[in-house]
């Protein structure tokens, strides 16, 4: 139920965003800033698609169990902390993406059309650059999170989190059509390798052969944000007091 | 005998409301820096939004025939509006966590009605930043987009955050109500709530001509904010959406009401509690 439920909601906004970028690209006569309809389409449902497996919204449960101690639990257990929460992120994606990525992906295909890309090297390069896109996501949020080590209260931290995330990661719309200011600062962060990345990869829209580039993007803020996750994490262990026993 | 008839007379409607919306504004100005930040973080969301409709508009000149004022004024309106409903009608599709808990029973047993409960309890302060915005934006644009007051024009220019925010209440409670049948699908609700946000705050011209239709016979989010704006600037309407409809908010949100109130009390008799 819960399932169906979000993907009737999240086909409901594909149809809204895909309205406006229709409706922009139409009065900028059939092309925008190297869009068409179907181009606009494609990158609509596929970040829809995208949406849930990436998580985009931010998760709570890390820094919940700071604040009421049971990350203790976590820390004792033999295996390690970011492993552990990474291939349970990773098991998640892979329901998300089957169960609320794969059917508006097919309700676009039947009502507005994608663009596929030609060159089947595309598909095999998507498919990696999505799996360091959920990491790179994993990790950024995974930061947010283990920032309860030091703030008590961190939901006003996720809200500018995700609202920052939402436009530089280039999900409302492409990063490209961004004023050259904007696009600097969100080239200069790791949230255009979350959504805009794999979109532009799975879609065909970058050729494989630059989208090889991004991929390697992509590598360098898994390598910086795995680093910087569990340099906090062991500075965090450092100075946790969990009361009780 | 004077103290004791005092305190068995029943307390006011009026007195009730003020205490319960009272209590909880003093708890929510307590913890002052968490509250800035949730503050701050509503007028970011609201930012980020608006850029998405001002990036395009600096690629091309109209959106949906509407220039970048005049955007601005559907959207400044629209978040004013869903501000307000937000605030107090927001946190009412969280009631499905309530009933699967069968936590609503605790609020059934006091002697006041439950809407009023739900909507006191959840009365979240932080929405004022999206609402300031709104309100900001609104104004400003209204004096940039060329706004010529007339008595009918300024009275509609009053109307209509509140008309819209009594329509997003009405669909908040809807969406409420629905939670009784579908228990596990607040997602559900949210594509008719935060969906007819971003329909409201959008020129309703750039949605073909079905979902014009759904999104204002059906969800009459185009009402909110964007023929209202037509009005005020005197501009010519689409198809299904004439001039003239911008003052069609008030109207639609008490017929919006008439059926929230009634799947909602039909909700809550349905309702058979799920905790021992």
């Amino acid at each position: 139920m819960a399932t169906a439920a979000g993907v009737f909601t999240n086909t409901v906004f594909g149809f809204i965003r895909a309205s406006i970028m229709f409706a922009a690209i139409g009065t900028a006569g059939g092309e925008l800033g190297g869009y068409t309809m179907l181009h606009a389409a494609t990158y609509v449902w596929l970040g829809q698609a995208l949406l849930a497996p990436i998580e985009a919204f931010g998760t709570r449960e890390v820094s919940q169990r700071v604040h009421q101690g049971d990350i203790a639990v976590d820390l004792l257990r033999p295996t390690s902390f970011l492993g552990l929460y990474y291939s349970q992120k990773l098991g998640r994606a892979g329901f998300l993406i089957l169960g609320r990525g794969v059917p508006p992906l097919a309700v676009g295909a039947l009502v507005t059309g994608l663009a596929l890309p030609e060159d089947p090297l595309s598909y095999l390069l998507g498919a990696l650059s999505l799996l360091l896109a959920i990491t790179v996501a994993f990790l950024a949020d995974m930061m947010v999170n283990l920032a309860a080590f030091w703030l008590v209260e961190t939901r006003g931290l996720t809200v500018v989190y995700t609202a920052t995330m939402n436009l530089l990661s280039g999900f409302l719309i492409p990063i490209v059509w961004f004023p050259d200011w904007l696009l600097a600062i969100a080239r200069a962060t790791p949230f255009p390798s979350m959504i805009q990345t794999p979109i532009d990869t799975l879609s065909g829209r970058v050729p494989p052969g630059e989208a090889l580039g991004l991929l390697g993007v992509q590598l360098g803020w898994t390598a910086l944000l795995g680093l910087a996750a569990w340099a906090m994490l062991r500075a965090g262990t450092r100075s946790l007091e969990v009361q009780g026993g | 005998m004077a103290e004791h008839s005092d305190a068995d007379r029943p307390v006011s409607t009026a007195r009730m409301v003020a205490m319960l919306y009272g209590s909880r504004i003093r708890s929510q100005a307590t913890f002052r820096t968490s509250f800035l930040a949730d503050l701050l973080g509503q007028v970011l969301i609201v930012g980020t939004e608006f850029l998405e409709l001002w990036v395009i508009l600096s690629q091309v000149q109209t959106l949906g025939g509407m220039t970048l004022p005049q955007v601005a004024v559907v959207y400044g309106l629209g978040a004013l509006a869903f501000g307000i409903g937000d605030m107090f009608f927001g946190e009412i599709d969280g009631l499905s966590a309530q009933i699967r808990s069968g936590r609503l029973e605790t609020l059934l047993i006091r002697p006041v009605p439950l809407l009023l409960q739900i909507s006191s309890l959840d009365l979240s302060l932080r929405r004022l930043g999206r609402i300031a915005v709104g309100l900001a934006m609104y104004v400003t644009a209204l004096g940039i987009a060329g706004f010529s007051p007339t008595p009918a024009t300024l009275l509609l220019a009053v109307l209509a955050p509140l008309a819209g925010a009594l329509l997003f209440g009405a669909l908040f409670t809807l969406a409420g109500a629905m939670q009784f049948w579908l228990v596990d699908g607040r997602e559900f609700a949210n594509a008719f709530t935060y969906g007819g946000n971003y329909v409201a705050t959008t020129p309703g011209a750039v949605f073909a001509l079905p979902m014009r239709a759904f999104f204002t016979f059906v969800i009459p989010a185009t009402l909110i904010a964007y023929a209202p704006t037509l009005a005020l600037l005197d501009l010519p309407g689409p198809a299904l959406v004439p001039t003239w409809a911008g003052w069609l908010g008030l109207p639609a949100a008490v017929l919006a009401w008439v059926i929230a109130l009634m799947l909602w009390r039909a909700g809550v008799r349905r309702y058979t509690g799920a905790g021992g």
